[in-house]
């Protein structure tokens, strides 16, 4: 009984807030261009389809693809980073760099050199590059000492090493960067697509949320936030499903 | 050399760590073919030094290193831990020496079998490590030192993080694989009674920068058992190795 109330908890507590929420806003009778019901969220999530539908794709491809490129740009970078270690002292703190300045500040300036589309795809990847890079840096490291002295007893070729014994101690670390790094790629496109404010046919979920607040249509603003929360989750969920099917044989992180 | 020349020969052999750490000094060991000799002495003591010294796998700062046949030996290694590498199968885990060797699976097939069949986990091969007991993991790091069939088998302390019982199952079972192996042993550990069971010559090391301070031949029946760990000649060695011991830390200590 117990454990059947702790599956449905999380559930019937969403679903009690949600029903609360909807309460709310028929006792006050609040007007949805300050709170729409969600009831009306849906409503309009439905309605409004084609325009939003649109634009999650767009959003989603470039989280996608800045994902896909800084998981490339980062397993390489680290790759370079294990073999020659002076590479990392010269060349990491710019990632670091990188990494600290908010990509909220970078984006104008990006918005100034690059066409729109290539300057959000760079602010997705530039967030998502980072964590990815430093895990697989540290993955990477984490082999065993000792069986790296085996693989030297046995006069292991450097690739042999790599491809044995230094991707696989890496992956776990690596999967660990990416599922950070999915949900960092999403919040930087968001956040580049509202600096860019971009329309037409490129326009993607945030520029629809920016545009809908201009003609204070709330309910498509919260529509559109259902599906950034939706695509966020989704994205977590995928990471955390691909990494349980790789490790769960043998990693105890999944065991 | 002559052909009753030592396998390996250390001969006024130091070691200093870029870390400052004098782990050696002027030590001179040989290695004898057919032996089963142990390095005793406490943790920290540089026994281990000298043993991955002999695998080629540190060089001496002063001194020589040699091995009779010229170049080193077939050597088998087997780590304090079990080091296994925790994504691959046994069987995978005790092809490993073979494979980096360039033996495809299906040529290894017959080494990695019999050297399974050895440590009696012939029915565990496409096991994972994780489904194993640490006894067990243990005997998969002795299976795959014997994969390459090597002339000289060096041992880390391997039995130091098991339990007494699976301790002494492990000894019977390397005492029969000498037996049928006929390999040259050197076997580290800071257990007097595991020295004087296992082996037919002991070396105690002095403390840090360890030399040889002692040697003590051990007389035993041709099958070493139960009966010889109870026999009054067992004791009497085990008197022997202790005072050895004490005698070198006792001046060690003194001021």
């Amino acid at each position: 009984m117990t454990r059947r109330l702790e599956t449905l908890a999380p559930w019937l507590a969403f679903a009690l807030a949600l029903a609360g929420w909807e309460a709310m806003v028929r006792l006050n009778e609040t007007p949805p261009y300050i709170l729409p019901a969600p009831s009306l969220v849906l409503r309009t999530l439905v309605a409004d389809w084609d325009i939003l539908s649109a634009a999650l794709l767009v959003t989603l491809r470039t989280t996608l693809l800045a994902l896909a490129l800084a998981s490339a740009g980062g397993l390489a970078l680290a790759l370079v980073f294990a073999r020659w270690r002076w590479s990392e002292r010269a060349l990491f703190p710019f990632a670091v760099v990188l990494q600290v300045t908010p990509i909220i500040a970078i984006a104008p300036l990006l918005l100034v050199y690059l066409e729109t589309e290539a300057a959000v795809l760079a602010c997705a990847f530039i967030v998502a590059f980072f964590p990815i890079l430093s895990n697989a840096v540290l993955g990477l490291r984490s082999a065993d000492r000792n069986l790296v002295e085996l693989y030297e007893l046995y006069g292991a070729s450097r690739w042999a090493q790599l491809r044995l014994l230094r991707l696989p101690s890496a992956l776990p670390y690596f999967l660990g960067g990416l599922r950070i790094g999915g949900g960092l790629a999403l919040i930087g496109a968001i956040v580049a697509e509202i600096a860019a404010g971009a329309a037409g046919k490129g326009a993607g979920l945030a520029f629809r949320i920016v545009e809908a607040g201009y003609r204070l249509n709330v309910p498509r603003m919260f529509a559109a936030l259902t599906l950034v929360s939706l695509a966020g989750i989704a994205i977590y969920v995928a990471f955390s499903a691909l990494s349980r099917l790789s490790l769960r044989r043998w990693h105890d992180s999944e065991a | 050399m002559s052909a009753d020349a030592p396998l390996v020969r250390l001969r006024g052999v130091g070691k200093t760590f870029d870390t400052g750490l004098r782990a050696l000094d002027g030590l001179d060991l040989d290695v004898r073919e057919g032996e089963t000799l142990t390095l005793l002495g406490p943790s920290g003591c540089g026994k281990s030094t000298a043993l991955r010294m002999m695998a080629g796998l540190i060089a001496p700062s002063e001194g020589a290193v040699s091995w009779r046949t010229g170049a080193r030996p077939e050597i088998g290694f087997v780590f304090q831990e079990p080091t296994l590498m925790p994504w691959a199968s046994v069987e995978d885990n005790v092809w490993l020496p073979l494979r980096l060797r360039g033996v495809s699976k299906a040529r290894a097939r017959a080494a990695v079998d019999e050297a399974l069949e050895r440590v009696g986990l012939a029915d565990f091969a496409r096991s994972l490590p994780r489904e194993l007991s640490g006894g067990m993991k243990m005997r998969v790091s002795i299976a795959r030192a014997l994969a390459t069939r090597p002339a000289l088998l060096l041992l880390d302390e391997p039995f130091a993080a098991l339990d007494e019982i699976t301790r002494f199952k492990l000894n019977d079972d390397l005492l029969r694989l000498r037996e049928t192996m006929r390999a040259t042993i050197v076997f580290v550990t800071h257990s007097v009674y595991e020295s004087v069971y296992l082996s037919t010559r002991i070396c105690t090391f002095s403390a840090r920068p360890g030399r040889v301070t002692q040697e003590i031949a051990v007389e035993a029946p041709a099958r070493r058992d139960a009966a010889f760990r109870a026999s009054p000649a067992f004791a009497q060695t085990c008197q022997r190795a202790s005072a050895a011991l004490e005698r070198a830390y006792g001046l060690e200590d003194a001021p």
